[in-house]
């Protein structure tokens, strides 16, 4: 196989990035491998997000769904029925595609399409959220807890550990993902769904499975999302209707990929490398003066100045500079 | 029973003419540039606290701060769109999303930094004074309130259809082109319909001072009310939006007392998947599919 010269580059690129993220540990302290596994996990949760708005072009508004789905299924089935946590993400993955399938299959069949869609997806969410408030088999609005470590923990066992083992995990976790996208992306799913994403009529014209392709979509989509969800669960041990399902959840998972960059395989981990920071510096400056809402205020400028100044996401920008792209390859979905 | 009944009933109507202006506003905003104010609950909230400070700090009674909020907020929604949104309104969905979210988070952050994250309410001599109607009581703070917003809304809707700089801003929604060349003065009408819009939610958040207790926190609660009622009754319609906001209040209060009060929302949301899968465009759309 010929390998271009911006191919090469491409390639020394990851290479570089995949080689400083796995010698890391060794050099940060808890904290800031906590902070790097966030950033993973929003870039994965990113990436998974991506494939549906990024390239296939459907504005999912309530991932939250998927990602709390998939938190309470690896929470429920670990602790209260001693189901291995790998075996348990099985569900955490299954059910979100599921249920993305019903939506995805109730809104296309009755071509609920553009914004409309977004707030379908929305009051799914709600929906759930709601219900899961008021459902004693889920914990209500007390949420659930996972039992504290023993010093016995398996790490590899029960997928909890220290810092550095989410480090790795949601590292592998947000390559493998990374890896999925990349493929999907040159097979002919890929380029179907981008012909969806340009013009959704003149592609069923030209024969392509619209229905099933956008289903598709949805479906991985909600499935990473619903293993980045199971992960959130395992890091936190910790998880309520509002915080996993919230509109805010809903929020904050989409908001690193349109930072990075839609529709780039990039993009959305340039987003999270941003992103995330930015929001654990400001609520630490927050914290440090002690002025409540002081981090929303900062976040939310912050926010508004970059999308003002780079429209299109971070990631176009540094490629071009970075001489890691050619013209088609990172462009977004048009208006 | 009968007798609760109809107070629930009596209840949901005049919360729903509240939200109906809210909703309004959205839909003015969402019916001229296509773009959805994630941030429209704020504006109900920074209404809400104009409200409070003036009670609280100037003495004024909660009626004098509905004129104030509106021309606040009116003039806030025009500077925001000259500004920022105007640069924004042929960007794509997700784009203008962020900016939004930003300006949400933003607003709820100064809110917060402000007046505290615990509740403000103001304790009006007039909270516990009520009407009695046969056999049900009405409280008279929150039928002044629903009146008052009705009035409101028929006003906007008389200017909408009758005045020059509304046929305008129904000519601009049309076809912007055609607008321009006709000599529109696109960027003023943008900047107006977002002044309206905003005032619109400012205006119901006075007015529903007096009878809730402010945090910075409620707004995502009111925007997404909003969405649900706006879509409801359909897009670009005025009177659709009426009909959505009395629909959503009395769900909610129906809702709140069969099933559970912090439920209230559920069977809006019910509402609303229905509507979507039903009649995308709303019970009483305009005619006109998403641009």
């Amino acid at each position: 196989m010929m390998i271009g010269n911006l191919e090469r580059r491409q390639l020394i690129a990851a290479a570089l990035f995949t080689t400083v993220a796995a010698v890391l540990p060794a050099a940060l302290g808890d904290f800031y491998l906590t902070v790097l596994s966030l950033v993973f996990l929003s870039a994965f949760v990113g990436i998974a997000w991506n494939l549906m708005m990024g390239f296939a072009g459907q504005l999912s508004l309530g991932h939250a769904l998927y990602f709390g789905v998939g938190a309470y299924a690896v929470a429920i089935l670990s602790e209260r029925y001693g189901i291995s946590p790998w075996l348990a993400m099985i569900p955490a993955a299954i059910l979100p595609a599921l249920l993305g399938l019903a939506i995805g299959a109730l809104g296309f069949r009755f071509t609920v399409r553009g914004v409309y869609f977004a707030l379908l997806t929305i009051a799914f969410a709600e929906f759930a959220r709601i219900v899961f408030e008021h459902w004693s088999f889920v914990g209500k609005t007390g949420g659930l807890f996972l039992k504290a470590l023993t010093p016995a923990n398996q790490p590899l066992l029960s997928l909890r550990g220290g810092a550095t083992f989410f480090y790795y995990a949601l590292l592998l976790t947000m390559l493998a993902a990374w890896a999925v996208s990349a493929l999907l992306i040159r097979s002919h799913v890929g380029y179907a769904w981008r012909a969806i994403r340009e013009d959704e009529d003149a592609s069923r014209a030209l024969g392509v499975k619209v229905l099933r392709m956008k289903l598709l979509a949805v479906a991985i989509s909600a499935a990473f999302t619903g293993i980045a969800g199971a992960w959130f669960a395992l890091m936190n041990g910790s998880l309520f209707p509002d915080s996993v399902l919230g509109m805010q959840m809903s929020i904050n998972l989409i908001i690193a990929p349109i930072v990075g960059g839609l529709g780039t395989l990039f993009g959305p981990i340039i987003g999270a490398l941003i992103i995330v920071p930015i929001n654990e510096v400001s609520r630490n400056l927050a914290q440090s003066f002690s002025i409540n809402g002081l981090n929303l205020l900062v976040y939310g400028l912050l926010l508004m100045v970059v999308i003002k100044v780079a429209p299109q996401g971070c990631w176009p920008w540094i490629a071009r500079h970075l001489r890691l792209s050619s013209a088609g390859w990172t462009r977004g979905p048009k208006a | 029973m009968t007798q609760l009944y109809i107070s629930v009933v009596v209840n949901g109507l005049m919360i729903g003419a509240i939200y109906a202006l809210v909703a309004v506003g959205l839909n003015i905003i969402f019916g001229v540039m296509r773009v959805v104010n994630f941030a429209h609950g704020e504006m109900v909230v920074i209404g809400m606290y104009i409200g409070y400070a003036l009670w609280k700090y100037a003495g004024l009674p909660p009626a004098a701060a509905v004129p104030v909020a509106m021309v606040t907020m009116f003039a806030a929604g025009y500077i925001f769109q000259r500004l920022l949104g105007n640069d924004f309104v042929d960007k794509p969905q997700h784009v203008q999303f962020v900016l939004y979210i930003g300006l949400a988070l933003a607003i709820t952050g100064l809110n917060a930094m402000i007046f505290g994250p615990d509740p403000r309410g103001i304790e009006a001599a007039a909270s516990f004074a009520v009407y009695t109607i046969g056999p049900v009581r009405i409280d008279a703070s929150r039928l002044h309130a629903a009146l008052a917003a009705l009035m409101l809304i028929a006003a906007l809707w008389a200017w909408l259809r009758f005045s020059l700089t509304g046929k305008a801003m129904h000519a601009a929604a049309e076809n912007i082109v055609g607008g321009r060349a006709i000599g529109l003065r696109i960027p003023h009408l943008f900047a107006l319909t977002s002044g309206i819009g905003m005032a619109c939610a400012g205006t119901a958040g006075a007015l529903i001072a007096p009878l809730y207790d402010t945090t910075p926190y409620l707004a995502g609660e009111f925007t997404l009310t909003a969405f649900i009622i706006v879509i409801i009754g359909g897009l670009a319609s005025l009177p659709g939006a009426l009909l959505g906001g009395l629909l959503i209040g009395v769900s909610e209060a129906i809702a709140a007392l069969f099933i559970d009060p912090s439920a209230k929302s559920l069977l809006s949301y019910g509402l609303l998947i229905l509507v979507l899968l039903l009649r995308p465009n709303g019970l009483m759309a305009a005619g006109r599919g998403p641009r």
